[in-house]
């Protein structure tokens, strides 16, 4: 496909704005594969889940290896010459009149020599709502991205990176008004934690609606999303306890974890067979050297793993819960809205009782549109914990403008405003997931993840391909996500798609006809599964 | 047994022998040789064979020793390691299924105490929007000291205006991290804004100012660094602090002496063990929210440079109401921001918005785009707040008169506090506006019962119309738990009739809480 053919986003079809988007009727979605989700009556886990983590292929992987070879090899050349020869752009990797480099050279290789060369990828200034399209502003670098200048110039792209999976991310509609209006009445922020004098009658309304929103007696709301987990796990276990995360658990529930001074222990990657033997073996030995039984153990999983796609195995987890006696931290930051019939996570997504989940933790920066995340659990879990999370203590409260975002976005999700627009987007998201991953399946990429997720990850592989699969995207006028080490596995870099109730089929469509294009051009088709024809 | 072969077999056993014997000679030579020849290739291995000869003519039994302990050597690390956790691989499955069956685990929460009950009741809430004044659910307005709007810029309709503005171009959420399409035109107008007000070369926005300096200083101090802190510093420092794993000491609150003799002490500890450079830091804060003093930066300045340390400075409490132009303690002391290594503090304050920033060099700023914990893995600040700030920051450059009021409005709160009522004391500089009101001269049961006394005195203000609150901590997890106290916020939005009037109010309170205790 030569260069002529390249089609840009905004020839092929001027991009609307988010918020047309949302008003328009639901018949520009007819053409839509039918729905959704399949029933589980037996509220098991897919067990086909295995086959949709498929190896790279032989050559691929030993390719991949030895292009990070090169890289390395060649970035420890040009270090080795340019600590001689370029002695003042190192300077700064050296011991400097008394004082320790702020950064090692060993430290700051991946970042000197990997990173540098495909920072254009990331941090892309934008303009605009995060919505549907998004305005990136043009940028130029004169001296291998090292530094940026913007050139003034703005580009619309379709936007498939932004976790704005509900399309709430609007700056018209009716959250937008209510939020005008909150503004005016509330003002734009307390100057106070929420235990001192930072709590407005608003704060108590949209914990009450949060907490019915997924099934639970009470909800904190805290002003961030990774310090509602950094800063909470260390108000619930201690010294004595123990703590067993998912191997790939998000960095705030790692952080929270260390903070607390519990013993952590990981199981493989919701690998249930793993977990289990984790537990018998810790609780069985106890603490280590003095053996005294753990005080409490506190499992943490992810609701929807945000680089992997895949969906936590629940139901299972819960049955263990029920034979081990372990308590259950449940981190739903991508599936709360995005997840279930109903939006409600994952407990709606599997059928499990709400009551089974100790703590549900969610954050409202993605489906929703805000920011700021949540603590949901029994009545007296809420209230102590409100005393010993440092964020509800020391921190800033949850400002105005964000909660009118979180409560008028949730009740149009629950139904309670707007008709039946929340379902709608329930409906036209799900639709979209289902339809893109398994349309890039049946192309023959190596896709991850569960076929209900709004993540989709697409492996690349090759680290040469990450920023040529970023930027051929941009030229045909899609952001996209790419991630590479230390990110992912060394081997797994990959391209993350995520979707929204905000595309249209037609905006899928487009997107798959380039990707199709561009994997085609850069070998990427290179699944060996032959998956059958997805329904 | 050798006897009775011997008798009858010695010939074939003596043929056999040889044989045998023979062959091994010659394996052995071969093997010596081939050994030998590749041992003196290797280099060095003249000068040890050499030195095993020596030591065989000086003392046979001493080679031997020490071939001994090269064995033992061998088998000590070559041999399989005790690791703590080994012994339950050798319970049956009975047994561990009976551990498992007895394992009764503690409750997830305790349940709370009565006080803490009592307490959660008692968390001021407020209707409508929060300033100097402020209405709260029982419809009654009252005089605010207890927020943080020390400039009093907090929701005045000029910030209002700009948020809307900014709701109607870039919606509420940015639904993503900075690395990812986050990055919003206004966080970088933001950036440049407060790193210029504060005189630094770059500035780089997070999206709470709890996390933030919880989150730098990890990114720069790692284990087997070394920081130096003050014993007064708030809690989100000393979680930064905890998760860096670095080597932390502390000296005693604002007493450069003592710092001077860690900084010492540890030098000397450097050159005599011969440890190699590592990262140092000294960390304090600008005005200590925990006690309401200055930090003295030109003495802090001139030991870091002495001893070749990096200052990284908390300046939540000092942005927006130290120095001639509010920029913070550097301001005050007039020393440019540059001096500084790190300067990290809240929008959250003065500033009126919410969110963190983190200032210093380029280098510094640019290493926590990829480093910096929370800036990495969090959505970005909401183009609103970012806005609200950038009115912040504007707002206190173009009100030079908020900042003398400010003041004046803390000397009047400390002074009337203490011309009305005896039993107090006053923690903090006599122009911070950080006021730490304690009881003294009475005689407490425990930490509890001064807290309650406290609590009382707060209530009994409240209904007499001024808001004010207990600083809270989290008490057991506080590295060096301040004593109790009633954290009055003093701000600029006050006039002096106000101030004057909440502090007799407040001192009253105190009489006649005292009183009733006698
Ligand atoms: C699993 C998980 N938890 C917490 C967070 C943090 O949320 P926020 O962006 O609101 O700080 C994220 C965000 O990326 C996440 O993926």
């Amino acid at each position: 496909m030569g260069k002529g053919k390249r089609a840009h986003f905004d020839k092929y079809r001027p991009p609307i704005s988010s918020a047309d988007l949302m008003s328009t009727p639901s018949s520009l979605i007819d053409d839509c594969p039918p729905p959704l989700y399949k029933p589980q009556p037996d509220g098991k886990h897919k067990e086909n889940e295995a086959h949709l983590i498929e190896d790279a292929p032989i050559g691929v992987l030993i390719t991949t290896y030895m292009s990070y070879f090169f890289l390395i090899v060649f970035g420890h050349i040009r270090d080795f010459f340019g600590f001689w020869l370029k002695s003042d752009e190192y300077k700064h990797l050296k011991t400097q009149n008394g004082y320790a480099p702020i950064n090692s050279g060993f430290d700051t290789f991946y970042h000197r020599r990997l990173y540098v060369r495909i920072r254009d990828c990331f941090n892309r200034p934008v303009t605009n709502v995060p919505g549907r399209t998004i305005t990136l502003l043009d940028r130029k670098s004169e001296d291998y991205n090292r530094t940026f200048k913007l050139t003034g110039e703005t580009k619309e792209v379709l936007n498939l990176s932004s976790y704005n999976y509900l399309g709430f991310a609007q700056s018209e509609g009716p959250c937008a008004d209510a939020v005008e209006t909150a503004v005016r009445k509330y003002g734009v922020a307390t100057c106070s934690s929420r235990m001192e004098a930072g709590t407005l009658d608003q704060h108590q309304e949209v914990e009450a609606l949060v907490a019915r929103f997924v099934g639970k007696e009470a909800a904190m709301i805290i002003s961030m999303g990774f310090a509602t987990n950094s800063t909470t796990i260390p108000a619930l276990v201690g010294k004595g306890c123990l703590i067993i995360s998912d191997e790939l658990n998000h960095s705030s529930l790692v952080y929270g974890a260390r903070v607390s001074g519990a013993s952590i222990r990981v199981f493989k990657h919701n690998d249930m067979k793993d977990l289990e033997a984790v537990l018998r073996n810790s609780i069985a030995g106890g603490q280590p050297r003095t053996h005294r039984p753990w005080k409490k153990i506190l499992v943490m999983v992810e609701g929807l793993y945000s680089m992997e796609g895949s969906i936590c195995a629940l139901p299972e987890i819960v049955e263990l819960k029920k034979k081990y006696k372990f308590y259950l931290y449940l981190d739903e930051a991508h599936s709360i809205g995005a997840m279930g019939p109903n939006g409600r996570g994952i407990c709606d997504y599997f059928g499990v009782d709400p009551e089974d989940v100790d703590i549900m933790m969610g954050t409202f920066t993605k489906s929703f549109g805000a920011a700021g995340g949540y603590i949901a659990a029994k009545q007296e879990i809420v209230d102590r914990v409100r005393f010993y999370t440092h964020a509800s203590v020391y921190a800033e409260a949850i400002t105005p403008p964000i909660l009118q975002q979180i409560y008028t976005s949730m009740r149009i999700i629950m139904g309670e405003e707007g008709g039946d627009e929340g379902r709608r987007r329930i409906q036209q998201l799900a639709r979209n997931c289902r339809f893109f991953s398994a349309e890039l399946r049946k192309m023959g990429f190596i896709v991850y993840g569960d076929e209900d997720s709004p993540i989709v990850p697409l492996l690349l592989f090759h680290p040469a391909k990450i920023p040529a699969f970023s930027r051929e995207m941009l030229k045909r006028g899609i952001a996209v996500v790419v991630v590479g080490y230390p990110a992912t596995p060394i081997i797994t870099s990959r391209v993350r798609f995520c979707l929204s109730a905000a595309h249209t089929m037609e905006d899928l469509k487009f997107a798959l006809q380039h990707i199709s294009e561009v994997g085609d051009d850069m070998v990427l088709k290179v699944s060996r599964l032959n998956r059958p024809a997805v329904a | 047994m050798a006897s009775t072969l011997g008798t009858y077999a010695a010939p074939l056993v003596n043929d056999a022998a040889r044989d045998l014997a023979d062959s091994i000679i010659i394996a052995v030579n071969t093997t010596f040789t081939v050994a030998s020849r590749v041992y003196s290739s290797i280099p060095g291995s003249r000068i040890f064979a050499k030195y095993v000869k020596a030591s065989y003519q000086n003392d046979p039994y001493r080679t031997l020793l020490e071939i001994c302990l090269v064995i033992f050597m061998i088998w000590y690390f070559g041999g399989k390691k005790h690791k703590p956790g080994d012994d339950e691989l050798q319970l049956t499955e009975k047994e561990i299924q009976e551990l498992i069956d007895e394992w009764e685990p503690e409750p997830l929460v305790p349940p709370l105490t009565e006080a803490q009950r009592t307490e959660l009741d008692k968390i001021p809430v407020i209707s409508g929007s929060s300033g100097s004044k402020l209405k709260l659910v029982d419809g009654r307005e009252r005089i605010n000291l207890a927020s943080f709007n020390f400039l009093g810029a907090l929701n005045n309709e000029s910030t209002k205006d700009k948020a809307i503005e900014a709701l109607r171009k870039y919606g509420v959420g940015s639904c993503g991290p900075c690395g990812f399409y986050g990055t919003i035109d206004v966080h970088i107008e933001l950036e440049q804004e407060i790193a210029k007000f504060i005189g630094a070369d770059a500035a780089i926005v997070y999206s709470q100012g709890f996390s933030t300096i919880a989150s730098v200083i990890p990114a720069f101090a790692k284990r087997g660094d070394i920081i130096v802190a003050d014993a007064g510093v708030s809690f989100a420092v000393q979680k930064g602090l905890q998760i860096s794993r670095s080597t932390v000491k502390y000296f005693k609150h604002n007493d450069m002496e003592d710092l001077e003799k860690v900084l010492e002490g540890i030098q000397r500890d450097q050159i005599e063990k011969k440890k190699p450079l590592t990262r140092r830091f000294i960390v304090a804060e600008g005005l200590y929210a925990n006690h309401g003093d200055i930090c003295p930066l030109p003495k802090l300045l001139e030991l870091k440079n002495k001893y070749k340390y990096r200052l990284i400075l908390e300046e939540s409490f000092s942005l927006g109401v130290l120095g001639t132009r509010g920029a913070g303690v550097c301001d005050h002391f007039g020393v440019s921001g540059k001096e500084v290594d790190i300067i990290a503090a809240t929008f959250s304050n003065a500033l009126s918005s919410s969110g963190g920033f983190c200032c210093g060099s380029k280098e510094i700023v640019e290493h926590q785009r990829l480093g910096g914990q929370a800036y990495v893995f969090s959505a970005s600040l909401p183009a609103m707040l970012a806005v609200a700030a950038v009115e912040g920051i504007k707002y206190a450059e173009s009100h030079p008169e908020a900042l003398a009021r400010l003041r004046e409005n803390a000397v009047v709160m400390r002074s009337t506090l203490l011309k009305n009522v005896q039993q107090v004391q006053c923690g903090g500089v006599e122009d911070s506006p950080v006021v730490h009101l304690r009881l003294r001269d009475h005689r407490f049961r425990n930490r509890e019962d001064e807290e309650q006394a406290l609590q009382e005195v707060v209530d009994e203000a409240l209904r007499n119309g001024v808001l004010i609150t207990r600083a809270k901590y989290v008490n057991d997890q506080e590295l060096f738990l301040p004593p109790p106290s009633i954290r009055i916020a003093v701000t600029a939005g006050h006039s002096r009739k106000e101030v004057e009037k909440a502090a007799a109010i407040i001192a009253t309170a105190v009489k006649k809480v005292l009183k009733g205790r006698k």
